[in-house]
This record gives structure tokens, sequence and C-alpha cells, in this order.
């Protein structure tokens, strides 16, 4: 009966335990499993950053036929919507002031005059900036209808000279949702993992079992070990849920191959339930863990790529975000499944994974003492 | 039942000299000298906190002494204490069961880390559910098992690798008298197979039970024997003095005046009546109970224990 090695018994009691523990408590799976699917048809639906219909009102003070061409070819482009016209400056801020609007175009006066004359005629648009990118795409299109009508009134009716023919790769129709759901996938993984990994060994603190255990003759890695299996089943079975949603509800096609990207969550996990069992040794309740792991899932969330791009990042933040595997992940999805990228372009995605896998996996099984104090 | 019935060196299950537990500055256990034998129940008293669970630790090999050694079946707890703890069973205070899986699976569990193979599993099963008569319960999940149901599957699952020494740390906290009675008969029947057994208790009645007692108060042992032998503590009555019981009809209104009495060291109601420690020349007279009934009797061990817990205090703070 004397065992000093590691002890393949001892680990699966404790995993076919700790999977009887998943199913008997229903709130846990179905935080774990639908949750992230509500999620996912939330995000999926609702996010889309391409800007369109913004809420614009007109005052138009100049009221002739170059002022009402301006107004058609402002309702025509399909990122305004008029909401109002309206007849006087003040109508135009107070519009905007109350929300009705995010985007005030005034036509002045002597706007056909001064084109007439051969002046510059100047339009006036007011933009709400609370909202960036709103604002910066509402300027952007105006610049572009303005640019385009005063060509038109220099060349005539000769051809451009220069004209961008813009061809967008793997993303063609630039759908918000191509970009968001490989990254959701990665973030519902990751809070999954970690969330239920930290509970696993505070939950036989609380009750008490954990000082029994400690009495029995399983080891460190057998108890961790055991504990992980179950909970790495879940997280793929989710991981694989969602990436099925994305391919047939949401119809993001995969370019690359599932295997490969399967491959390369598996460290992934590794890490996240590594970190989860780590604040599980280290905190003495469930509350405590729930902060902690929610403490550092935030700053990965944000900075990892998934809502805001990296490249746009100060410097330092470009750095800290190295430090995440959510941002390596996030990454390597994007390339799989938006890229086609093979193992040829992700190695080093993979190398780093496992080392930060290998790395968090260590540091929890060095920060649980078998002993109790 | 293997080796079951082999003496350990020099007999002893636990050998445990100067053995000293501290946390930082804090000792816990100070310089305890402690036998148990083969098949021997051994109560373990002392207020909460006073290092009863800290000690039971330390002989299991959990908790590492800064000084002194124990020998635990045999073995140096210390350098050996995986190979101790696959012999010994251990049943905490709160019963510590996964109360949302099954007695069944509870029991699988703990079979599964103590490394039974199958067979063995079924048969130390089948006889664990004869003994202890869980039986009607095995698939009914564990929080839903009463007090003394949950009591006997915690002490199942303990037994489970055949143990040779099991240590219960308060068993009976919190569980009806019938079910304590039933514990204390299942606790005898292992002792009666050479188990040993060391029980930690608050109550009087369980201390009685036991072959011998051992007193732990702030750290250190105080006393060690059979309960008769407590009782006979020169520390327990000084000489000169003796131990009085004391019927009257209003026993709250006999303690105060009893208290207020210069030749009496110590008073406490004991049931109906009351336990005093007077001056041995003191009549009834002297101590004014009037109609009382007095009459000469041996002091209990909850008076054995708050003799010697007073007479330690006052060495410590003097």
């Amino acid at each position: 009966m004397m065992n000093n090695g590691f002890s393949m018994q001892r680990m699966l009691s404790v995993a076919r335990k700790e999977f009887l523990h998943i199913i008997r408590d229903p709130a846990t799976l179905f935080f774990a499993l639908f949750i992230p699917v509500l999620e996912l048809f939330m995000l999926g639906y609702a996010i889309n950053t391409n800007v369109s219909n913004v809420p614009t009102v007109i005052f138009d003070a100049a009221n002739t036929k170059d002022s009402e061409n301006l107004v058609r070819a402002f309702e025509n482009s399909k990122d305004f919507r008029i909401v109002r016209q309206v007849y006087s400056d003040l109508d135009v801020s107070q519009a905007i002031v109350a929300g009705k609007a995010k985007v005030g175009i005034i036509i002045p006066q002597d706007y056909s005059k001064n084109l007439e004359s051969r002046r510059t005629a100047y339009l006036k648009v007011i933009v709400d900036g609370s909202e960036s990118n709103v604002a910066a795409e509402a300027i952007n299109v105006s610049n572009a209808l303005a640019l385009r009508d005063s060509l038109q009134r220099i060349i005539g009716s000769q051809f451009l000279p220069v004209e961008v023919s813009p061809q967008i790769l793997f993303n063609p129709d630039t759908r918000s949702a191509n970009f968001f759901i490989p990254g959701l996938m990665v973030v519902m993984c990751q809070m999954m993992a970690i969330m239920l990994s930290a509970n696993a060994i505070v939950r036989e603190k609380e009750n008490g079992t954990l000082e029994q255990l400690f009495m029995t003759p399983v080891k460190a890695p057998e108890l961790i070990l055991g504990k992980l299996i179950p909970y790495l089943v879940l997280t793929f079975v989710e991981f694989c849920t969602i990436l099925f949603l994305m391919r047939t509800v949401f119809q993001v096609p995969i370019a690359g191959h599932v295997l490969t990207l399967l491959a390369l969550t598996l460290p992934f996990v590794f890490a996240m339930l590594g970190l989860g069992l780590y604040i599980s040794t280290r905190v003495g309740t469930r509350e405590a863990a729930g902060q902690m792991a929610m403490g550092t899932m935030m700053p990965s969330i944000f900075l990892s790529g998934y809502v805001f791009p990296l490249d746009s990042m100060p410097w330092p933040f470009w750095y800290i975000a190295q430090v995440f595997p959510t941002t390596w992940l996030i990454d390597a999805a994007r390339g799989v499944i938006l890229r086609g990228a093979g193992w040829r372009e992700l190695w080093i995605h993979s190398a780093v994974l496992w080392s930060m896998g290998i790395f968090s996996f260590a540091l929890a099984m060095m920060k649980f003492h078998k002993r109790l104090t | 039942m293997l080796g079951m019935n082999a003496p350990f060196q020099n007999g002893l299950t636990i050998d445990a000299r100067d053995v000293t537990v501290r946390f930082g500055t804090f000792t816990a256990v100070n310089k305890v000298n402690l036998t148990v034998s083969q098949g021997e129940v051994f109560g373990l008293l002392g207020p909460n906190g006073s290092g009863k669970t800290t000690l039971i630790r330390g002989l299991c090999g959990l908790l590492p002494f800064a000084e002194g050694v124990a020998t635990v079946l045999g073995r140096d707890v210390t350098a050996e204490s995986e190979a101790v703890r696959s012999q010994i069973g251990y049943m905490s205070q709160k019963f510590s069961l996964y109360e949302d899986l099954t007695a069944r699976e509870n029991m699988d569990f703990y079979s599964g880390i103590y490394g039974l193979s199958p067979a063995k599993t079924h048969e130390r099963q089948d006889f664990l559910i004869e003994l202890s008569g869980l039986a009607p319960y095995m698939e009914r999940r564990a929080g839903r098992l009463s007090g003394g149901w949950k009591q006997r599957l915690a002490l199942v699952c303990a037994l489970l690798h055949e143990p040779k020494l099991i240590f219960l740390d308060e068993p009976t906290a919190g569980i009806d008298p019938v079910a304590r009675r039933d514990l204390w008969n299942l606790l005898f029947r292992l002792s009666a197979e050479g188990i040993s057994l060391v029980v930690t208790t608050h109550y009087m009645d369980e201390a009685e039970r036991c072959a011998r007692v051992g007193y732990i108060y702030m750290a250190n042992l105080l006393a060690v024997g059979t309960p008769a032998d407590l009782k006979k503590l020169p520390g327990v009555t000084p000489l000169g003095t003796r131990w009085l019981e004391i019927f009257g009809t209003d026993s709250a209104a006999l303690l105060e005046k009893l208290r207020g009495n210069l030749r009496v060291q110590q008073a406490t109601i004991f049931g109906q009546s009351i336990h005093a420690l007077v001056e041995a020349d003191a009549t009834a007279a002297d101590l004014g109970v009037g109609s009382a009934r007095v009459v000469d009797t041996e002091p209990s061990l909850e008076d054995v224990f708050v003799t010697i817990s007073r007479a330690q205090a006052m060495n410590t703070n003097a």
C-alpha cells in the first residue's frame, strides 16, 4: 500500500469527485455554460463598431439649390440619418445637448453666394465628441462629401487624377462580429477557467475537507491535477460551443484549421487554471477568491486587444499587454479564424503560451503547501 | 486484519517526548510527553485553544515540531509523515464530508485516495456499512444525513484503509445523546480489535469512559492518567483540605454563601448538589450551611480539571 511516487489512482479519484461536484451544482454549471452563450448572442448581435445612421439635424440657412443638393448628399449617405430640419443655430446646439442628434450641419446663408463669387463656402459641422469614433467618422464623411463636391466644381466633367481602390482582406464586409467573436471566445474561456479553479481549493478550505485531505496520503500534484481535469474538459466544451455558434449562427468563416486553434487553446487554459488555483491557495473565502479573480481578469480583458486595438496603445501598455496569455491567444485566434494562419505563423504564440501555462501551474503547485501552516 | 496485532517498539502506538509546536513566538504545545498503548482509548481534554488540535496535527506529521520527537506506529512522525499518515485515521471537528456527494460517493472517494484496490474497497465498504448500520443511507447525499449519521459516515471514511490509530477531534460535538452512546459503543468495538483511539472531548462523561485521560491547559499537558488516578492527584486535594458534597434546598443561595466563606477554597454547583473544597477541619457549622446535608466525596473529573487549571494559572501569573 505504501507508494511514494505519483499515484494515478489518487489523481483520478480527485478528478471523479470534482466532476461530481460540478454536476451537483447546477448554479455553477449554468454560470459556466449558459452565461457565456448568452453573452455571445448579446455581443454578437448588439456590438457594431461600424458607424452608421448617426442622428443628424440640419439647419439650412441658405435654402438654395446648392444647399438642397448638399442636404440630399448627406441624406443619401448611409452614415447620417437626418432626424430633423431646424431653423436656427440655437436649435442645432439644443438638439445636440438634448442628445436628440449627434451631428448638426449648418449651411450658412451666404453659402451659394460664396460659391458663385468663387470664394470658399463654409459648411459648419457640429459634432458631439463624447463618442469619439462616431465623431471621427462623422467628420471623415463630411470632409469626403465636401471634397467630392469641391472636385466636381473644379474639374467639371474631367476624370479624377487619383483614386483609391480599397481591397479589404480577411473580413471583406468589415463585420464587427468577425472581429469580436474570436476575442470573446478567448475572454469567456478565461473567465470560466479562472472562476472555476479559483473556487477549487477555497471551497475545501471553507468546508473543512481540506484539513481531512491533508491527513490522507494524497500529494499536492495529484490533488491539483485531479481538480484541473474536469475544469479543463468543461472549458473546452464551452470553447467548442462558442466556436460552433460563431460558425453557424454568426456565419463567421474559419479560414484556418480548428485543430490548430484548439492546440493553441490548451496551454492557455492551463495558464488560466493555474492562475485560478494560485488565487485559491492564497485566499480563505470564496468571496475573496471571486474578487481576486475579477481583479486579474479586468486588466487582461481591456489590454488584450479584445476591444481596443493593441497598436494604438501607448508603448508601456503594449509591453504590459504582452504579459497576458489572453493577448497571445486572441491574436492567435484571429489569426487562425480570420487570416487562415497556421503553425508557421503561430509557433511563437504556442511557445509563449506553453511557457506561461507551465509557469502559472508551477507557481500554484509551489504555493500549495501540503502542511497546514 | 493484516498485522493488526503486531506490537510496535515498546508496545506503544504513540510515544511523544518533549514535543513542542510554535507559531512564530507563540508556543501552542509546550514540551508534551505522551504515550498511548495499542488498543487504548485515550481522552484528550482541555479548554478551546489549549492546544489539543495542534497536538493532534503535530502527531500526524502535519506541523513541524520545534523541539522533541514523536514515534507513531513505530515510525518517526517528522521523517516518515507520509507513511504514518497512510496508517492513521482522522476525523475532524466538523465531520468533513462532501455534502453534495452521496454517502457511497464519499466512501468511494476516500477508498481511492487511500489507494485501495477494487476488491479491497468492496470488502472494506461492505464490512463498515454492516458495522455502522449505514446501509439504508448509502445513496443519500451526506448533507441530508442527520448529525449522528454524518458522524458515522465520517468515521467510516476514516476507517476504510484499516488504520491502526484513529484521531477523533470532538467527534460528538452537537450530536444527540443516543447517537453519542452509539458512537462510543462503536469506538469500544474498534478498541477491542486492537485499534488505538485518541479522542478529544468536552464531555466529562465521555472522559470517564476513556482508559486514560490527558488534560491540556495553555499548551501544557498538566495531567495524564486513568480517571481514578487523576482524582487522587495530590494537587487536586491539597494537604489539609477535603472535598464535600452539600445537598441544600436552594443551591444558588448556598453557593453564594460558600464562596464568601474564607474556609472554602472553591465551590461549584454539581447537578442537585454543590461540590466544595474546604479546610479539612471545617465543620458544617463553620461553613454556615445550616440544615443542608453534608457528605465527604471524591472530586469529579471536572473538579480535577478546574483545580489544576487554577493552580497552573496562578503559577504562570506569579
